[in-house]
């Protein structure tokens, strides 16, 4: 079987830092929204994780 | 027991020699059974017993190559379906015993030509009850817009997944199907409720239309949600062939697994439940 992290946060994007606290997992600031999807798209395929978006300038990556 | 379809299932290719194999000695215990005990020989009868055994086995050994081959799958079968497979092996490997010992049991004390027809007779039952029931029968099924909340994928007014990047949601709006399975009743209600149905209808729809998903890009994963207060389920794929129309006629085809069945109606409760 597949043994990997699942249903875990792997990174967090922001461009907004003050809606983000130290935590667990890598928080990664991007300069504007463009950046931040580009970031996004990137640390999803690398890391095999899916890209949410919490409607308020935060975008996490996550694995199913 | 050796039709092989978009499922490979009853079989795979290679599969059809084992199995052909199994049913032979199938067929063979079935029809020596009633000549032995009528001679007497009663060493052939308990052999035939052990014999009988054997068959135990095939339930094991389909879901153990199931199972295996599951792990290896980006959509997988879910262990109702698996069981479903392995337990309809063994059940025709008995439907074949049954209709060799009729029908030696009839050339036995009726002669040949009533041998003919009872194997006729028997082969004609075991195709009718081998059929099970399909999705179909138990909901109706109709399309439904893909559509966004915020970044909320819908399926009609079911929340699917929360989508993130806005090429994935172009994607999904251009490319993404939706259906709504509605359950006619209670019963299929509970079916449909079941996690281990909706992988089978996922499974079937993706072994047919196919599937964008990959590896490392699980966004465009097929899925099936319930709608919580109304109970139907509402699907949604990305699908290299997108064509809704035969998505509807391939979840109507989707059979219904036998663990999954809900069966309130027929308790007292349910029915008074159920209004």
């Amino acid at each position: 079987m597949d043994t990997s992290l699942k249903d875990f946060i792997l990174a967090i994007v922001t461009t907004d830092s003050s809606k983000v606290t130290a935590g667990g997992c890598p928080v990664i600031l991007a300069g504007d929204k463009h950046e931040q999807e580009r970031t996004c798209l990137l640390l999803a395929r690398i890391l095999g994780g899916v890209v949410h978006d919490l409607e308020n300038g935060v975008f996490f990556i996550t694995r199913h | 027991m050796l039709r092989s379809d978009y499922r490979q299932y009853p079989s795979y290719p290679h599969g059809k020699l084992i199995h052909l194999a199994v049913g032979f000695i199938a067929a063979g215990l079935g029809a020596v059974a009633i000549p032995a005990i009528a001679k007497p020989d009663y060493t052939a009868v308990t052999f035939l017993v052990l014999a009988a055994q054997q068959f135990r086995e095939i339930r094991n050994m389909e879901r153990e190559t199931l199972l295996k081959l599951e792990e290896t799958k980006l959509v997988p079968r879910g262990s109702d379906y698996i069981e479903g497979i392995a337990r309809v092996f063994e059940a025709r490997n008995y439907l074949v015993i049954l209709t060799a010992l009729a029908t030696s049991a009839a050339m036995q004390w009726l002669g040949w030509p009533y041998a003919v027809l009872v194997g006729l007779a028997c082969i004609t039952f075991s195709v009718l009850i081998k059929t099970g029931g399909h999705i179909g029968d138990i909901a109706t099924i109709e399309a439904a817009p893909v559509h966004f909340e915020g970044s909320l994928l819908m399926v009609g007014d079911v929340v699917m997944m929360n989508v993130g990047l806005p090429q994935t949601r172009e994607k999904i709006l251009s490319e993404g199907m939706g259906v709504l399975i509605k359950p006619k009743d209670d019963d299929a209600r509970l079916t449909l409720h079941a996690p281990g149905q909706r992988m089978a209808i996922i499974h079937d729809v993706v072994s047919i239309l196919g599937t964008k998903v990959d590896i490392n890009e699980t966004e465009l994963a097929p899925m099936a949600r319930k709608q919580v207060d109304k109970g139907y389920l509402a699907f949604f794929i990305v699908a290299n062939e997108p064509d809704l129309e035969y998505l509807v006629q391939i979840i109507k085809r989707v059979p219904i697994l036998e663990s999954s069945r809900g069966t309130t109606l027929g308790t007292f409760y349910g029915r008074k439940a159920a209004d």
